[in-house]
């Protein structure tokens, strides 16, 4: 049984059947990327899965248990973590305590020992502290730990996001656009880093619309178009699928191999 | 040891704490200390649900009241000694704070505060109309605590101005410590998060509900323990002390200060309690320059006086 289920997940807005029946499943250690024209639903589905919003119809799935519209720390706590396209930094903390703050459904504890800074209370934040200071390192940013967050570079923000999910151990990461908006060399970092973390064991489901990125490092691509999947595979079949093409240039004859 | 910036503040505090009298040419001046010492404890509330959590509140002065009034009516129809009557006050601001928080921290932003404003201006008016057993507008007198006598038979001899300065000043410190240790917490963090983002908050685990609720509930405990040090140390109270007027004067000195930081609040809290009193000399004008000093403060200090003041002395500014 895959890690994460998705079993025939839609929602509408209005009128609009923004995503109907889609369904996939991610096993741990794969990298799961989800791809479409843009307003296809990657995001919508995204925010589904994630809690974010409460599906209509269909099922998701954790390890066999039914998680289908659980609030986000519901998930957290059931190892689910994920980052955003438009980034949700802590803007008013340090980079340090971003990460150490995902790190939070370990480091938590009784209300009475933070409040009067126990022994027990100091520790759990060192404890934080540490494994924060060692993911930073990780993606690159611990020079920059006792900055405010809202000091970095996007691509920097980009990172400190996936350090902040990491802090929480997750099983299976969502990772909306990781690379979007960063450069070449920034791009390929955040490529290495996803990898890492694949082998590690952790289920990852993406949204990227960087190509060569999902060809190079996906195990299994979802198409999504007009909320309605009309492919999935190992890339290089994707990637040879008419429909997928069709639906990213429009109907063409003879387009070929268009993508990857 | 190395002295974290936590140990420091609390440690500037107690020295400007213990050196003021120095310069006090008169006994009043223990009062004003006192005075602003119980804003300030209140304020610090504040600053947890205000400048931790980012949740507003127009309505804290309606805990203030509970707890000066628990502390002026408790010993009377409950035989409490006043200090348990201080204990029993925070349990039922806390208690309603629990109940009322609920419903009310679902809403955001200006929603909130008129929320919150109505619950202010419901206790107040409960304490003016319940004439029987509130004394209504008229207020009402409330009993010794009788700290001061009992340190007198050990040996320490304070006049009253003197012992309600020290003992509000420990109120301060021990809540000022209090909020600090919170803001390096594990949860302090959490209400920081949440504070910033609500939705990265809850996705990396933090339960946004119960969070805000705490600090709702540990602000009220704040209030209610100002509301009933000033009735303690005034021996008599009336409905203003859980007025709107003084919920907003709270939350001005909390953002005036620096809502984020504790130093800043009670630095603001001072201000507005001293500020007063310096102005009185210029008589007429003394409501109109408060007014211009709290929007220049507000125009060219966005972030609160002691938050930008440190900024400019790290050279940042």
């Amino acid at each position: 049984m895959p890690l994460l289920s998705v079993e025939g997940l839609g929602i509408d807005f209005g009128g609009l059947r923004a995503v109907n029946d889609v369904g996939f499943g991610v096993e741990p250690g794969e990298i799961v990327s989800v791809i479409g024209p843009n307003g296809a639903g990657k995001t919508t589905l995204f925010n589904m899965i994630s809690g974010a919003y409460r599906p209509a119809r269909g099922k998701v799935s954790l390890d066999g248990e039914a998680v289908t519209g659980m609030a986000p720390n519901q998930l957290a706590e059931r190892g689910l973590s994920r980052t955003f396209q438009n980034l949700q930094i802590f803007q008013k903390m340090s980079v340090l305590e971003n990460v150490m703050t995902g790190r939070h459904l370990k480091a938590r504890g009784s209300l009475v020992a933070d409040l009067f800074s126990t022994p027990a209370s100091r520790r759990r934040t060192a404890e934080a502290r540490t494994v924060a200071s060692g993911l930073l390192a990780r993606v690159g940013l611990d020079r920059a730990a006792d900055q405010q967050a809202s000091s970095l570079s996007y691509g920097a923000l980009k990172r400190l996001e996936i350090a902040r999910a990491l802090a929480l151990e997750p099983r299976i990461l969502l990772l909306d656009e990781p690379a979007a908006g960063c450069n070449a060399v920034e791009t390929e970092e955040i490529d290495h880093l996803i990898a890492d973390v694949a082998k590690s064991g952790v289920a990852i489901l993406l949204v990227e619309h960087d190509m060569k990125m999902v060809m190079r490092i996906s195990s299994h691509i979802v198409v999504l178009d007009r909320g309605e999947k009309i492919a999935e595979g190992k890339p290089e079949k994707v990637s040879r699928d008419p429909k997928v093409i069709e639906a990213y240039l429009g109907v063409q004859e003879g387009s070929g191999h268009a993508l990857g | 040891m190395r002295l974290s910036s936590k140990h420091l503040t609390l440690l500037i505090l107690l020295a400007i704490v213990a050196l003021a009298p120095l310069a006090f040419p008169s006994n009043f001046y223990y009062r004003i200390g006192a005075l602003a010492f119980v804003n300030g404890l209140a304020v610090t509330g504040l600053v947890i649900l205000i400048g931790f959590a980012g949740q507003v509140s127009l309505g804290h002065a309606g805990f203030a009241g509970i707890g000066a009034y628990t502390c002026a009516l408790a010993p009377i129809y409950l035989g409490l000694h006043p200090a348990l009557a201080m204990l029993l006050g925070t349990v039922i601001s806390a208690g309603i704070a629990w109940l009322i928080g609920g419903p009310i921290l679902r809403l955001k932003g200006y929603y909130l505060g008129v929320a919150t404003l109505g619950f202010g201006i419901l206790v107040s008016m409960v304490l003016a109309n319940e004439v029987p057993i509130t004394g209504g507008a008229d207020g009402r007198e409330v009993p010794e605590l009788g700290l001061r006598a009992a340190l007198k038979f050990i040996g320490i001899d304070l006049s009253n101005a003197q012992f309600w300065y020290a003992f509000t000043a420990l109120f301060l410190l021990g809540g000022a410590w209090v909020a600090s240790n919170l803001h390096d917490s594990a949860a302090g963090r959490a209400l920081r998060a949440l504070h910033d983002s609500e939705i990265a908050a809850g996705t990396v685990g933090v339960d946004v509900a119960r969070y805000k609720l705490s600090a709702f509930v540990l602000s009220a405990v704040y209030a209610s323990l100002s509301g009933s040090l000033l009735a303690l140390m005034n021996k008599f109270i009336t409905p203003d002390v859980a007025g709107f007027l003084h919920s907003v004067e709270l939350v001005t000195m909390t953002v005036l200060g620096g809502a984020g930081s504790v130093p800043g609040a009670i630095a603001g809290a001072t201000l507005l309690t001293l500020l007063p009193q310096a102005l009185t000399a210029l008589q007429a004008y003394e409501h109109m320059i408060l007014g211009l000093i709290m929007m220049l403060v507000m125009i060219f200090m966005r972030d609160g006086l002691v938050p930008t003041l440190s900024r400019a002395l790290r050279g940042r500014g």
